[in-house]
């Protein structure tokens, strides 16, 4: 009962002012943003606009100057497991195997082995690396990497997934390819989704709502809802409409910053 | 037909002889190559020492003789056939002894000092003005506080091992991507476990440099360390050979050490592959 009022996430008139060498820099500035339980939100914008911080501080690497951070109602005080990353560089453990990085985080949080194993198999299963299963890391490639951060925070039973621009560091065929297994996978598992992108077709593609952001300093200035019915194809006049629509958006934020 | 079946004849005779140069050659050619410059040197060594009873240094062959006498005897049979066995023990428990209790000295010094403030600040200072003095130069304080004997060559061997392993293990455990305590901490890894999970094993090829250094330089200060008036050791030999003017004692000495560091840093070689086979530089 209480989910269906209380948001997953909640960030209410967020700051962040970061101190650099005597100076003060401001990231971000009364940021609001409500997430509600199985939503997928993209944060868009120009670098700058703190949407990475906005990001971070969801997930309790760094600490709000100003207002509060919440999950289900309780202020967020450091990283959890609630709330697992995927990181643009993937942050995978390179002395573990594929099978050891995604039990990564079932065996810290003291699974048995017996049950870590099963977590295991079905995510190596779920994104499709049961042949990889003892492989290094640094023999995979990039796509393949992201893979097995993903399943990592699958299967640490991640109510919320963070994602930092994810998919920014593949080629073309490969994100086009994971962005459907994203959604593949979202819609199957009810899983809350935050995704930080620069690109607006990505956005448009993958998100229940997508959130313009601005810089100077960084902060929100607009949500759209994307009504587009899924699985959603990037060819048709309505995602053009959308494309155009937030493209105008962002670019409105350069030329006045240039102005 | 009969030209079809000629043919065929012919390539399956042929196959062979080509899939020989194939297969041995690539193997064989590096062999080639390490082994044509040591076989010139020895050429040069054999030409220019041969049928000279003047020359200071013996050739190569006489060499080869004392080398079999001080290992079974049967060709001298003075006071150092069938010394080498011991010789080589003593040396090689000194080496290892005093590689040991650096490790077990400098690995937590090393990981204090890389991960707590407070330790690096007291103790790092000191530990860096020291470093630049070498082994060596330690030689007369050694005879001092552990008197002429083994002790003293142990304690060499033991700073000769200690700093390469500290210094890499400071660097190793100072090194860990950031990113990787970002992500242990998101899949509920955080505090001392980290350490454990994420700085040891992200510090192990690093250790590892530091260990294979290490042992290297204990091989390399053990003959100085058995300058110190102890009577068994490789070291020892050579520098009682040199005043006697035994020549090709000295040198059988120099190729036994050169020989056995080779092969102790092979099997650290060997550990460390199985050990790092996840390092893209190491595995």
């Amino acid at each position: 009962m209480a989910e269906a009022t209380i948001p997953i996430l909640e960030m209410k008139n967020v700051g962040k002012t970061y101190s650099q060498n005597g100076r003060s820099i401001e990231a971000l500035r009364g940021a609001n943003l409500s997430v509600k339980k199985g939503e997928f939100i993209c944060l868009i914008g120009a670098s700058g606009c703190g949407k990475s911080t906005l990001l971070r501080m969801a997930a309790g690497f760094e600490a709000a100057t100003h207002g509060d951070n919440l999950m289900w109602g309780v202020p967020i005080t450091g990283p959890g497991p609630s709330r697992g990353m995927v990181f643009q560089d993937y942050g995978l453990f390179p002395w573990l195997n594929v099978r050891d990085n995604i039990g990564f985080g079932p065996k810290s949080r003291g699974r048995t082995k017996a049950e870590t194993r099963e977590t295991v198999d079905h995510f190596i299963d779920l994104v499709g690396l049961q042949r990889f299963a003892d492989v290094y890391p640094h023999q995979l490639s990039g796509g393949m990497k992201q893979r097995v951060a993903i399943a990592r925070v699958l299967a640490n039973d991640a109510e919320v997934v963070l994602m930092d621009e994810p998919f920014g560091a593949l080629d073309a065929m490969t994100r086009e390819r994971l962005q459907d297994e994203l959604v593949e996978i979202w819609s199957r598992t009810g899983l809350t989704v935050l995704f930080v992108t620069h690109a607006i077709e990505e956005a448009i593609f993958l998100a229940d709502r997508v959130v313009v952001m601005s810089p100077g300093p960084g902060r929100i200035d607009n949500e759209y809802g994307i009504d587009l019915r899924r699985p959603r194809d990037i060819a048709s006049p309505e995602f053009n409409e959308w494309r155009r629509m937030l493209s105008s958006q962002l670019h409105s934020h350069h030329a006045r910053k240039a102005g | 037909m009969t030209t079809l079946a000629s043919h065929t004849e012919d390539e399956t005779a042929s196959a062979p002889e080509t899939s020989w140069a194939t297969t041995w050659w690539p193997r064989l050619r590096p062999l080639l190559l390490a082994v044509t410059f040591p076989a010139a040197l020895l050429a040069i060594w054999h030409f220019s020492t041969v049928g000279r009873p003047g020359s200071l240094i013996p050739p190569p062959y006489d060499v080869w003789l004392e080398l079999q006498d001080l290992a079974v005897g049967g060709i001298n049979d003075d006071a150092y056939s069938r010394t080498l066995h011991a010789h080589l023990l003593a040396s090689i428990s000194r080496v290892y002894g005093g590689f040991a209790l650096a490790l077990i000295v400098a690995l937590p010094l090393g990981m204090l000092i890389g991960r707590v403030p407070l330790i690096r600040q007291v103790v790092d200072p000191t530990l860096q003005i020291l470093r630049p003095v070498p082994v060596t130069a330690w030689l007369p304080l050694a005879m001092i506080m552990f008197g002429l004997g083994p002790r003293s060559a142990f304690f060499l061997v033991f700073l000769g091992a200690f700093y390469p392993i500290l210094v890499n293990t400071i660097f190793g455990v100072r090194s860990v991507e950031p990113r990787l305590f970002e992500a242990a901490a998101m899949l509920g890894c955080s505090g001392s476990a980290q350490f454990f999970r994420v700085v040891l094993p992200a510090a192990l090829p690093s250790i590892f440099t530091g260990m294979r250094l290490g042992l290297g330089f204990a091989w390399v200060v053990i003959v100085v360390g058995e300058m110190t008036g102890v009577q068994t050791g490789l070291g020892a030999i050579i520098m009682e050979a040199r005043q006697l003017s035994r020549t090709e004692i000295v040198i059988s000495g120099m190729i036994v050490i050169g020989t056995v560091g080779f092969l102790s840093d092979q099997l650290v070689m060997l550990i460390g592959r199985r050990l790092l086979a996840w390092s893209p530089s190491h595995g």
